[in-house]
C-alpha cells in the first residue's frame, strides 16, 4: 500500500521521506541478520560447489570450475566419459523422487485441505473445538510424528496392518516402509496427514474473507451449490489458495526429516536434500554435496519464478 | 555464537573452577563427548572419580544422541572447524581412518599397555601406522536362540546357515500350527543402513566370499561365494523372516524377539541383558552362540563393533586428556564396566577373570565370538569407507528386495567400487 501510494504521487513530501528513512532503519537489523544467516551461507555454498573442498580441509579447496556439475574426458579411443552430479543417476533418482513427492502431496493436500476448510467454514455446534483439534497433526514436530508413524507402519505389531486385516482389506501383513512400492506411499500418507491442517487453515482464512451476502443472493436466485462453489467460492478463494500452494511446494521440494526417519536410505524415497546431506557430511564429498545443494536451490528458485509468472501471483496483495 | 555449550555447561564450569581452586594449579577440566543414554553418563562419572582424585583434573561429559550416524556428522563438523572445546571423543570402530587427521597419535604414550588388548581391535584403530584411538569396550554380534523351543522340537543349535534355515522353518511351521500365528524363524537387521553392511559381511565372509574390499585394497565382492550367500539370505525374506525385516534395525528385531515371536535373532550383546529383564517374556529361555558358518565345519564370522577414545589434535589439554583415556581403557575400569553394565572388555586377560566369569558368564561365552570377529573394510578404504558401505548395503538391500539378482547387483557394485577407488583408495 505504501509503495503504491508513493508511485502514484510522484512528488514526495518531506514527511514521507522521513517515514521511508525510519522504515529503513527499523528494517536494517533484520536485513543484517538475513545477510548473516541466509545470504552469506548461501553464497558460500555456491562458491564451495566450484571448488574441491572437503570437510577435512575446509579452507584448502581450490577452484575447479564446473567439475562438480559436469565434466568430461576424451579417452584415447575417442570415447567420451562424463562425470559430475548432472550425469549422476543417484541425483536424478532423487530429483524424480522429490518432484513426484511434491506434485502428489501438494495436489492431495490442497484438495483435502479445501474440503476440510469448507466443512469448518460452515456453522455447526462445537466448531471451535474441531478447528483446534484438526491442527494437532501439524503441531507435532515432524521427527516425533515420523517415528510414531514408523511404529504404526511396523509390519509385525503396527496398528495399520492390524486394522486393515481386521476389516479384511488385506490378507497378509504388509511391510510398508521396507517395500520399494509402498515406501513412497507411506511417506505420502504421513505427509498428507501432517500438512493438510496447514492447507485447511490457509484455505479457511481465504473462505472467511468471502462476504456472506453473496451466498445469500445465490440462494435466493436458486443457483445449484456446486455451481456456486465453482463460480463464486473457488475464484474468490484462489489468491489465498495460491499462496498456500506455493508455501507447501517450497516445503515439499526441500523435504528432509520425514524421509530421514521413516525410510532411511531407501532409493524409492531419497530426496534431493537427503542426497546432498549424505555427500556433504557422510561421504566427505563436501564440494560435490555443495553442488547438489546449489542445484536444489536453483530448481526451487526457477520453480518459484515460473509459478509466480504463470499464476500471475499477487504477492503484494495490491489487487485483493 | 561459536561455543553455545559453554553456556549450557555453566554449572559444570563453576564446579570445576571450585575444584581447581582447591586442587593443584595445573588441574584441568577435560571435556569428553560421547553418545550415550542417561545411565551410561552417570556410570562414567562414577568411574572417573579415582582418576579425578589422583590427578586433580575433572571430567565434563558432553552427551550426544545415540545414533552413530548423527554423532559422526556432528563430530565431523566440530573437527572440520578445529574446535578446541572438546578434548576427548568417543569414536566408533570404523571411524579411525576417516578422522585420523584430527586426532593425536597415541603410539608413544601407550607402548606399555597396547599388548594387553586384542590385536585385531588395535589394528582397526591404527591408520598409516598412527594409533588414532584407544579401545574402551568392544562389541560383536552373536546368534541368539530359544533354548526352550529347540528342546521342545529336539533340534541342535545350528552351526551352518543352511541348518539354521531348516530348523527355523520347521519350528516356525509347527509353532504356527500350534496356534502361534506370529511366530517367525529368524530376525535380523535388513534396513538399508550400516547395520545391513554388518549382517551381509557376516554372511559373505562365513561363506568364504571375502571382506568386500580386502586389506590390500583389492575389491573382492563380486564372487561365487558372495552370490551364494546373498541368495540364501534372500530366501529368508518372507519365508523364515518377516518381509518387514528389510526395514528393521537392531531395536525392531529385538521387539519381535523379546515378545517371544522369533526362534533365532542376530544381535549385539546389549540385547542379552534386556532379554533377561524381569518384564521380558523370554527371560532365561534363550542362549547365545557364535553366528553360523556358510559351509560344513567352516568358519563363522561376526562383524567387529565397539567404541574407542581419541584425543583431539585441537585440544589445549592434551596431557590431561591422554591420562584420562589411559585410565578409562585400563584393566581396572574395563573390569568395572564388565561387571556393572556387561560391556565387553578389550583386554584379553579379563575374559579369564574369575569375578567376571562368575557374575557375567555371558562375557566369557563371547570370547569365542571375538575370535571370529571380522573388521569392516574401513582401514583399506580410508575416507571413502562410508560411501563404500553405502554402496554395499544398497546393493544387498536391492538384492533382498528382489530388484535385480545377486549376480547383477554385485557386478554393478564391483564396477561402482572400482570407479570410486580410482587409482587408489
Amino acid at each position: 500500500m505504501f509503495n503504491k501510494h508513493t508511485l502514484t504521487n510522484p512528488p514526495i513530501s518531506s514527511l514521507q521521506k522521513q517515514k521511508q528513512r525510519a522504515a529503513f532503519w527499523f528494517l536494517a537489523p533484520m536485513l543484517l541478520v538475513l545477510i548473516c544467516v541466509a545470504a552469506w551461507p548461501l553464497l558460500r555454498s555456491i562458491y564451495f560447489s566450484f571448488t574441491d573442498t572437503s570437510l577435512t580441509d575446509l579452507y584448502g579447496g581450490e577452484w575447479v570450475g564446473f567439475k562438480n556439475y559436469l565434466s568430461w574426458k576424451t579417452l584415447s579411443s575417442g570415447r567420451i566419459i562424463y562425470s559430475g552430479t548432472l550425469v549422476d543417476p543417484a541425483w536424478w533418482n532423487a530429483v524424480w523422487n522429490t518432484v513426484k513427492f511434491a506434485v502428489v502431496s501438494v495436489t492431495l493436500e490442497t484438495i483435502i485441505g479445501l474440503m476440510v476448510a469448507l466443512v469448518l467454514n460452515a456453522e455447526f455446534k462445537g466448531r471451535a473445538l474441531v478447528r483446534a483439534a484438526i491442527l494437532i497433526p501439524w503441531a507435532i514436530p515432524t521427527i516425533v510424528s515420523a517415528k510414531m508413524w514408523a511404529w504404526m507402519f511396523n509390519d509385525q505389531f503396527g496398528i495399520i496392518n492390524d486394522m486393515l486385516l481386521t476389516v479384511g482389506l488385506i490378507d497378509h501383513k504388509i511391510a510398508w516402509t521396507a517395500n520399494l512400492d509402498t515406501a513412497m506411499l507411506s511417506v505420502l500418507i504421513v505427509d498428507i496427514w501432517k500438512t493438510t491442517p496447514f492447507m485447511a487453515l490457509l484455505c479457511l482464512a481465504g473462505l472467511q474473507m468471502i462476504p456472506r451476502d453473496m451466498y445469500e443472493s445465490a440462494k435466493i436466485d436458486g443457483i445449484h451449490p456446486i455451481k456456486v462453489f465453482f463460480q463464486v467460492t473457488l475464484p474468490l478463494v484462489k489468491p489465498a489458495l495460491m499462496v498456500a500452494v506455493i508455501f507447501r511446494t517450497l516445503d515439499a521440494l526441500r523435504m528432509f526429516d520425514l524421509v530421514y526417519v521413516l525410510t532411511p536410505n531407501s532409493t524409492a524415497t531419497k530426496t534431493m536434500s537427503i542426497i546432498s546431506r549424505e555427500n556433504l557430511i557422510e561421504f566427505d564429498k563436501f564440494a560435490y554435496g555443495s553442488a547438489q545443494s546449489t542445484l536444489l536451490f536453483a530448481i526451487i528458485a526457477i520453480f518459484v519464478a515460473l509459478y509466480i509468472w504463470l499464476g500471475k501471483l499477487d504477492l503484494n496483495g495490491d489487487k485483493s | 555464537m561459536k561455543k553455545p555449550w559453554k553456556y549450557i555447561n555453566a554449572p559444570f564450569l563453576s564446579i570445576s573452577i571450585a575444584a581447581s581452586v582447591i586442587n593443584v594449579a595445573q588441574a584441568e577440566e577435560v571435556v569428553l563427548v560421547s553418545g550415550a543414554v542417561g545411565k551410561d553418563i552417570e556410570i562414567l562419572k562414577e568411574i572417573v572419580k579415582p582418576w579425578e582424585q589422583k590427578t586433580g583434573h575433572t571430567l565434563t561429559v558432553f552427551p550426544m544422541p545415540a545414533s552413530t550416524t548423527d554423532q559422526f556428522a556432528q563430530y565431523r563438523l566440530w573437527l572440520a572447524a578445529g574446535n578446541a572445546d572438546i578434548d576427548v571423543f568417543q569414536t566408533d570402530v570404523i571411524w579411525a581412518p576417516q578422522l585420523a587427521n584430527n586426532f593425536v597419535d597415541l603410539t608413544p604414550y601407550t607402548k606399555d599397555i597396547i599388548n594387553q588388548h586384542f590385536p585385531s581391535i588395535i589394528e582397526s584403530q591404527t591408520s598409516n601406522g598412527k594409533l588414532v584411538a584407544l579401545p574402551f569396550f568392544t562389541d560383536a554380534p552373536a546368534l541368539y536362540y530359544r533354548k526352550d523351543l529347540l528342546e521342545k522340537y529336539q533340534k541342535a543349535a545350528p552351526t551352518t546357515w543352511q541348518e539354521l534355515t531348516a530348523t527355523a522353518k520347521e519350528i516356525q511351521t509347527k509353532e504356527r500350527q500350534a496356534g502361534n500365528d506370529n511366530m517367525w524363524g529368524f530376525v535380523w537387521q535388513g534396513n538399508s543402513y550400516e547395520g545391513l553392511t554388518c549382517n551381509a559381511l557376516e554372511w559373505v565372509k562365513s561363506f568364504g566370499g571375502g571382506q568386500i574390499v580386502e586389506a590390500d585394497g583389492s575389491i573382492s565382492i563380486n564372487n561365487e561365494k558372495a552370490i551364494e550367500a546373498l541368495k540364501l539370505a534372500k530366501s529368508w525374506v518372507g519365508n523364515i523372516s518377516p518381509a518387514g525385516v528389510l526395514a528393521y534395525q537392531e531395536e525392531d528385531a529385538r521387539g519381535v524377539w523379546q515378545t517371544g515371536n522369533a526362534v533365532f535373532m542376530r544381535n549385539w550383546p546389549y540385547a542379552y541383558a534386556l532379554g533377561n529383564m524381569e518384564t521380558s517374556t523370554i527371560k532365561d529361555q534363550f542362549a547365545v552362540m557364535p553366528l553360523p558358518s556358510g559351509t560344513e565345519n567352516g568358519p563363522s564370522a561376526a562383524t567387529l563393533g565397539g567404541w574407542n577414545l581419541a584425543v583431539s589434535s585441537y585440544s589445549t589439554k592434551k596431557d590431561a586428556s591422554i591420562s584420562l583415556i589411559k585410565f578409562l581403557a585400563s584393566e581396572e575400569v574395563q573390569k568395572y564396566q564388565a561387571l556393572q553394565s556387561s560391556r565387553l572388555p578389550t583386554i584379553m586377560s579379563l575374559y579369564d577373570d574369575p569375578d567376571i566369569k562368575q557374575q557375567q558368564p555371558m562375557i566369557a561365552q563371547w570370547k569365542d565370538v571375538f575370535l571370529q570377529a571380522v573388521p569392516r573394510p574401513s582401514a583399506p578404504t580410508k575416507i571413502k569407507y562410508n560411501e563404500v558401505s553405502s554402496k554395499f548395503f544398497s546393493a544387498v538391500h536391492a538384492t533382498l528386495l528382489g530388484s535385480g539378482s545377486a549376480e547383477e547387483n554385485l557386478e554393478v557394485l564391483e564396477y561402482e567400487l572400482e570407479e570410486l577407488k580410482g587409482s587408489r583408495w
